[in-house]
């Protein structure tokens, strides 16, 4: 950490408490790009904020320059339903979510910021024995990659899940669920801002307002950006920018690739007493939900995707109604709750619902996108793999599999057993 | 809501429809190198801005139409039917373009 930034403790958060909270310093500096840097990262969303982090920490490389065209932490890391979790049961996503996780456990003592991560246990409700029976095998499977998972029969889901709908006359009567105990929520723009203001001390410059215009190529490799900051060079360039992958990667050098943007929403209902202690997580039919209370007690809710193209950051009535109705089905009791907000992001979804974290044909260019619904959980695993694949050259073990190539190999990450869309989550 | 101007069954809302991709892919012959197929089965140009697509129209007369939308704006500029025979067969105009107050986004 640098000399200068003071690090939170105990006694200076009460201190400056009792005298106003007028005494903190910048959380983070705003600094001017300089000319060159060693790496450039395209996006400060929590993937780029998280690589610009490991790169400093993990691989002693600090001329490190994070672009973000708004402001940091304001796309998908600011407008998702902050869930992690790292039930997969595909070689490639197991140990790549479950490494994450692992991550956000020490992460709040890691980065001398609270990024609430509350492992409350995401719960999966299930409502058939086919479906209860295709979802033994995936908990089967995470177990024995040493990954925590249980089945809760009725009985036990009762008892610590009380208010559910297990009406023999409900639309679609609960028979169990499968568990992830260390699974949970944290809170998103914690995540964003920790990162941001570790990374700032250990020397990374978070240029905000900045947008990537276009990518400077000498003897094919990429060498730098330009943008509406002017030129700016670098010996390597990251590119983290989720739903925007698409109207960069080709300036880049990259031409088409395996992604769609979709809009994904999300709502969160008027603050109310303590009431879901879990994430509860179910898909049924045409029905996706999945909900958790924020610690300021708001129901934060969301369910599919749109299923069309779009880059608009705006929600939809059909979805809206959706997931209200999916609410409704297990929770009938919420009817009357009012939704404060809504909101929408875009998702860059992957022909099989799994990422890319890897080189690309072009040298100097390194790509991270394909997080389809879930981007949040994987930030501390993804920036960690995304720093060592542009430090090295070359990806870790843990995200080898996560190559921009599998498809053309017949090497898809398929969860779902889906086939090639872009729907998968 | 966006609505689409389906040629059979007028202003609708989309949730009358599914959405079944992007219309500007060519599935290459049987026997192409497989090369050709990986292009067409998994990469995608995902504009930013106008997006030819299919849409079925299953609440409804149940065609598969092909619709020109903005991405950004979700403002639709043109729907036809899909299939070129449609048109012939059903005395129904081939191309249809709507107006711009009519395609509008939510």
């Amino acid at each position: 950490m640098s000399s200068t930034m003071r690090r939170y403790n105990a006694l200076n958060v009460f201190w400056n408490g009792l005298t106003g909270n007028k005494n903190w310093d910048r959380a983070w500096r705003d600094p001017e790009p300089k000319p060159k840097y060693e790496v450039i990262i395209v996006g400060a969303g929590g993937h780029g904020l998280a690589t610009a982090y490991y790169l400093a920490k993990n691989h002693g490389i600090t001329r490190v320059a994070v672009l973000e065209k708004g402001w940091l932490g304001g796309g998908n890391s600011g407008r998702n339903t902050t869930i992690v979790r790292s039930n997969y049961m595909m070689p490639g996503n197991c140990a790549f979510y479950e490494h994450s996780l692992k991550l956000w456990e020490n992460l709040s003592h890691e980065l001398n910021y609270n990024v609430m991560f509350s492992q409350r246990a995401h719960v999966s409700l299930c409502f058939s024995p086919g479906q209860r029976d295709a979802m033994a095998r995936r908990y089967n499977t995470m177990r024995l990659s040493g990954i925590d998972g249980e089945w809760w029969a009725l009985d036990k889901l009762r008892k610590n899940i009380p208010y559910l709908n297990y009406g023999e006359d409900a639309r679609y009567p609960i028979i169990g669920a499968f568990v992830q105990p260390r699974a949970g929520t944290a809170r998103h723009d914690a995540v964003n801002w920790g990162y941001a203001r570790t990374a700032d001390a250990l020397g990374v410059d978070i240029i905000q307002q900045c947008e990537v215009t276009d990518f400077i190529h000498e003897n094919g490799r990429v060498v730098g950006v330009n943008t509406n900051r002017g030129e700016i060079r670098a010996e390597k360039v990251g590119l983290a920018v989720a739903g925007s992958t698409s109207t960069l990667a080709p300036k880049a050098g990259l031409g088409r690739l395996p992604i769609e943007t979709h809009k994904l929403q999300a709502f969160v209902s008027e603050p109310l007493k303590p009431l879901v202690d879990h994430v509860i997580v179910y898909g049924v039919g045409h029905g996706h939900f999945y909900i958790s209370q924020s610690d300021k007690g708001g129901l934060v809710f969301g369910g599919d995707l749109d299923f069309y193209n779009s880059y608009a950051q705006k929600g939809n009535l059909p979805i809206y109604s959706d997931v209200a109705g999916c609410a409704m089905n297990i929770m009938p009791m919420v009817g009357r709750v009012k939704i404060l907000r809504q909101w929408a992001g875009i998702m860059d979804m992957s022909m099989d619902g799994s990422p890319f974290i890897c080189k690309t044909d072009v040298p100097g260019l390194y790509l991270n996108a394909g997080w389809c619904y879930g981007g949040f959980k994987a930030i501390p695993g993804s920036g960690w793999c995304f720093a060592h694949t542009i430090a090295h050259d070359d990806p870790h073990d843990i995200n080898a599999p996560l190559s921009l190539d599998r498809y053309r190999k017949g090497r898809h990450i398929d969860e779902g057993g889906g086939g090639p869309v872009p729907k998968h989550h | 809501m966006i609505r689409i101007d389906c040629p059979f069954c007028g202003l609708r809302d989309h949730s009358e429809f599914t959405y079944e991709g992007d219309a500007t892919v060519q599935y290459p012959a049987l026997d192409a190198p497989m090369e050709d197929w990986y292009e067409a089965v998994f990469l995608r140009e995902n504009p930013r801005g106008p997006h030819r697509e299919f849409w079925r129209h299953v609440g409804g007369c149940g065609s598969f139409l092909e619709v020109v939308r903005d991405t950004v704006t979700h403002e639709i500029t043109e729907v036809k039917l899909a299939h070129p025979g449609m048109a012939a067969a059903t005395g129904k105009a081939a191309a249809k373009t709507t107006e711009k107050a009519t395609g509008g986004s939510e």
